[in-house]
């Protein structure tokens, strides 16, 4: 084998090998550049699979020789490079943004371990995306959540504790849940390879077990990625993680379990199942629905900015959530889209409010007065961001949800299409109230505040950049995400025939 | 059953810290009625032992008694309730247990059962499937284990250990009790040694053997002095160690890689394939008990470095 045909295990091998290493260090400056070097290096690898994957297909790797089923498999198809591509990106870009950040929210004596969890945190992640194995997403989803349970009760407020006490029982569920569902199709499969799972499900398809392996499999799923009424967990835990974390979290952990679902719901039991004989389309519309209005109402009235932008979190994973209930070609591509670009978006967010909370030391918004005069690069960061989240033309925002609401008109559900819209206004006031303190609030007399360290601000302004280039360039995000919904529905596009 | 639900409704800690190793030490008996000896092992070695252990020394940092609750757990039941009965309405329809014809016995086990012998080499076929067939998910479960060490460890930190009263023995002066200890630690490794090594042919492996090990260390902590223990086995090494057995499994899986094969593809580790499974199997179990003893210590010195001298005595 050349070793281009490693790319695959190399992406999660790298910092999987790089995390004990960077463990043994006593000083956190040496831990953090075996981390940083780990994350570009898999970003690079990424990129490369990406390409590979769009020029010749699906691409396979066997682990250990052995064939599937009976051996693991690591298969990369569009969906899998794409999200893969967000997540190496969005950890070596909070890792490059996080040095300083990191210094001063944790001690000395525990950075190289916690650089460690973190990088432990991404394989999890990047292992989740890559597998094609049931079992195995499994076993990544549990190296994933434990380190990000350790890295969330890392933050300074001593309420990260209990947030991530919080964090740890809710997730628990989740995946043993995830687990059992797991156990269902394997019982009446006896396989645990996705493809051979999705070949050998239609026959048994029609049986308690199986309908019972996938109410477990969705709600397991679901209160990962924090679906609403699911999601209680999350705002604490984002809102008292140290601030990197809360900005890799929240741009990945939430993404990979959606993508986790979608691998589950369109890989394996297929369009027509999931979305046709199951009710968990309407399912989906209605939570997705209920998480863009009432999460977004609850972020108007937040004080503290991380908390707020969490709600929002909620909120967008609602839009992402409608998407994928509307079971069409556009609908998912929007959803798929939304993934990519709200990972964009939160990741500069939260990285800015690292920023700005490194200077200030809050996050509260009232602390935020003049922030817009003193920290004039971050602010407009926040500002871009910001109107990339509530959706205005030119940002990326607006495309995902130009595409959602397309999507939402071709089944004439126009009703869904003006929620969609208020749940975009309800973003601009609560978007607003942050500017509103930063640009016209008096600041507090006698408080020195600088501008943020260039090396936090170049992260930040890659990802604000990306926000700006990919709302105005969509051939590569939109194709991709276009091309990402082919490979899963061709086989689902039947079924779903057949079922209506 | 009984056990859980009295395990349940005691607010005597300490009492339900028993109930627990009771009912381990029940479902290992019963996943042994399942022939599920390596589960049960596994369940009898950390279920029933370990974690009593470390549930204990948990224990000393709190209260034994529970605070009295507060709310209602109706919520809590209804979850409950709901899952409980989707699992006997998924059940409903599932094959018989023991039943040949079950999708389980005719996909994949005809091949672990007639071609591991040969592709594999290793009587034990759970081994083989753990080790070798499905090897990436054992290496992905140590790194589960690592991972929680890691989390023990950005939360608490090993403090430094000190005997309860310096040079003396922690619990009491039993001279028959240190001698009975002493005697068994030998034997507790030597029969840890075995489970690594057997595991190819009987139950048992590197996880249930990283355990064993750790126990002896446990038990020396306890009779002889959390100082004494550290001396013998410093906290820096077990990082050292639990790292160690990382890079093990994964580097036995980066060698074969150089050699031209997939990721731990053991076959091409010797000029047999056999060989090489024999040999990448032995690396990699080696890789987990190291890091599962290892992680198991480090976890234990972390709650035994919080005791407080006041709460010892």
């Amino acid at each position: 084998m050349s070793f281009s045909d490693h790319f695959p295990i190399l992406v999660v091998l790298i910092p999987l090998l790089v995390a004990p290493l960077a463990s043994l260090f006593t000083k956190g400056r040496t831990a953090w550049a075996l981390a940083l070097a780990a994350t570009w290096s898999s970003f690079l690898v990424s990129c490369f699979l990406l390409k590979d994957v769009l020029a010749n297909g699906t691409v396979r790797y066997y682990l250990g020789g052995w064939e599937p089923p009976w051996g693991i498999e690591y298969r990369v198809d569009v969906l899998g490079g794409f999200v893969l591509l967000i997540v190496t990106a969005i950890a070596a870009l909070v890792l490059t943004f996080g040095r300083r950040s990191i210094k001063s929210e944790i001690p000395e004596r525990r950075k190289s371990i916690f650089y460690a969890a973190f990088l432990l945190c991404f394989t999890g992640l990047a292992g989740m995306t890559i597998t094609g194995d049931a079992f195995n997403v499994f076993v990544f989803l549990e190296i994933s959540s434990l380190s990000s349970y350790a890295l969330i009760s890392m933050g300074r407020d001593r309420r990260a504790l209990n947030a991530a006490f919080q964090y740890l029982i809710m997730g628990s569920i989740g995946a043993t849940f995830i687990l059992i569902g797991i156990g269902f199709l394997y019982m009446m499969t006896g396989t645990l390879n996705m493809d051979d799972l999705a070949e050998r499900l239609p026959a048994v398809s029609d049986t308690n077990t199986i309908r019972a392996g996938f109410a477990f499999l969705t709600v397991g799923f679901g209160l990962k990625l924090a679906l609403f009424p699911l999601h209680l967990w999350l705002p604490n835990a984002y809102a008292y993680a140290p601030s990197a974390v809360s900005a890799f979290l929240a741009a990945t952990a939430t993404k990979v379990a959606i993508y986790s679902l979608l691998r589950f719901l369109l890989g394996i039991f297929g369009a027509g199942f999931a979305l046709g004989a199951m009710p968990l389309d309407m399912i989906l519309i209605a939570l997705g629905l209920a998480a863009i209005l009432s999460a977004s109402l609850v972020a108007v009235f937040q004080k503290n900015v991380k908390r707020m932008l969490a709600y929002s979190s909620v909120a967008q994973i609602g839009y992402i959530a409608l998407g994928i209930g509307l079971a069409s070609q556009i609908g998912l591509s929007a959803a798929v889209l939304h993934l990519f670009n709200h990972a964009m978006m939160k990741g500069a967010l939260f990285m800015a409010l690292g920023a700005i909370a490194f200077r200030i030391g809050s996050s509260r918004i009232e602390d935020f007065a003049g922030l817009g005069k003193r920290m004039p690069f971050t602010m407009a960061a926040i500002a871009i961001a910001g109107l990339s989240l509530i959706g205005i033309p030119g940002t990326a925002g607006f495309v995902s949800k130009w595409f959602l609401v397309l999507g939402t008109l071709e089944q004439g559900l126009w009703p869904l299409a003006a929620l969609i819209l208020f749940g975009s206004f309800l973003a601009l006031i609560y978007v607003g109230r942050i500017l509103e303190s930063a640009y016209f609030g008096t600041p507090k007399e006698g408080v020195e505040v600088r501008e943020a360290p260039i090396e936090m601000l170049i992260p930040i302004w890659i990802l604000v950049i990306a926000n700006i280039y990919f709302g105005l360039h969509t051939d590569f995000s939109y194709g991709l995400a276009e091309r990402a919904v082919m490979d899963l529905l061709p086989t689902a596009q039947t079924t779903v025939e057949v079922a209506q | 059953m009984v056990v859980a639900l009295v395990a349940i409704r005691k607010n005597d800690l300490f009492a339900v810290v028993m109930l627990f190793g009771i009912y381990s030490f029940l479902t290992a008996v019963l996943f042994m009625d399942l022939d599920a000896v390596d589960v049960a092992f596994t369940e009898a070695a950390v279920g029933a032992g370990i974690s009593t252990v470390l549930m204990l020394s948990t224990l000393r940092l709190t209260k034994r008694y529970e605070a009295a609750r507060r709310r209602n757990p109706i919520l809590p039941l209804l979850v409950v309730g709901i899952t409980g009965a989707a699992l006997i309405y998924g059940l409903m329809d599932a094959p018989q247990f023991g039943d040949p014809m079950a999708p389980v016995h005719q996909h994949m086990a005809p091949r672990f059962i007639q071609d591991s012998p040969t592709e594999v080499g290793v009587p034990n076929m759970v081994t083989s499937v753990l080790a070798s067939y499905r090897g990436y998910d054992t290496l992905g479960e140590t790194t589960v284990i690592f991972t929680a060490g890691l989390a023990v460890l950005l939360l608490l930190g090993i403090r430094e250990g000190q005997n309860t009263r310096p040079g003396r023995l922690a619990i009491g002066d039993t001279l028959v009790l240190r001698v009975v200890v002493k005697v068994l630690i030998a034997f507790i490794m030597l029969y840890a040694l075995y489970v690594q090594f057997h595991g190819d042919y009987g139950a048992g492996g590197g996880f249930q053997a990283g355990v064993i090990f750790a126990t002896a260390f446990v038990i020396y902590d306890l009779v002889f002095g959390e100082a004494d223990v550290r001396r013998v086995m410093p906290p820096h090494w077990l990082g050292r160690l639990a790292a160690a057995g990382i890079f093990l499994y994964a580097g036995t899986g980066v060698v074969s890689m150089f050699l031209g094969a997939p990721f731990l593809d053991y076959n091409a580790l010797a000029h047999d394939p056999v060989h090489g499974q024999h040999l990448g199997i032995l690396l990699i179990e080696l890789g987990v008990g190291t890091t599962v003893f290892a992680v198991i210590l480090t976890i234990f010195y972390a709650f035994s470095g919080m005791r407080r001298p006041h709460q010892v005595s």
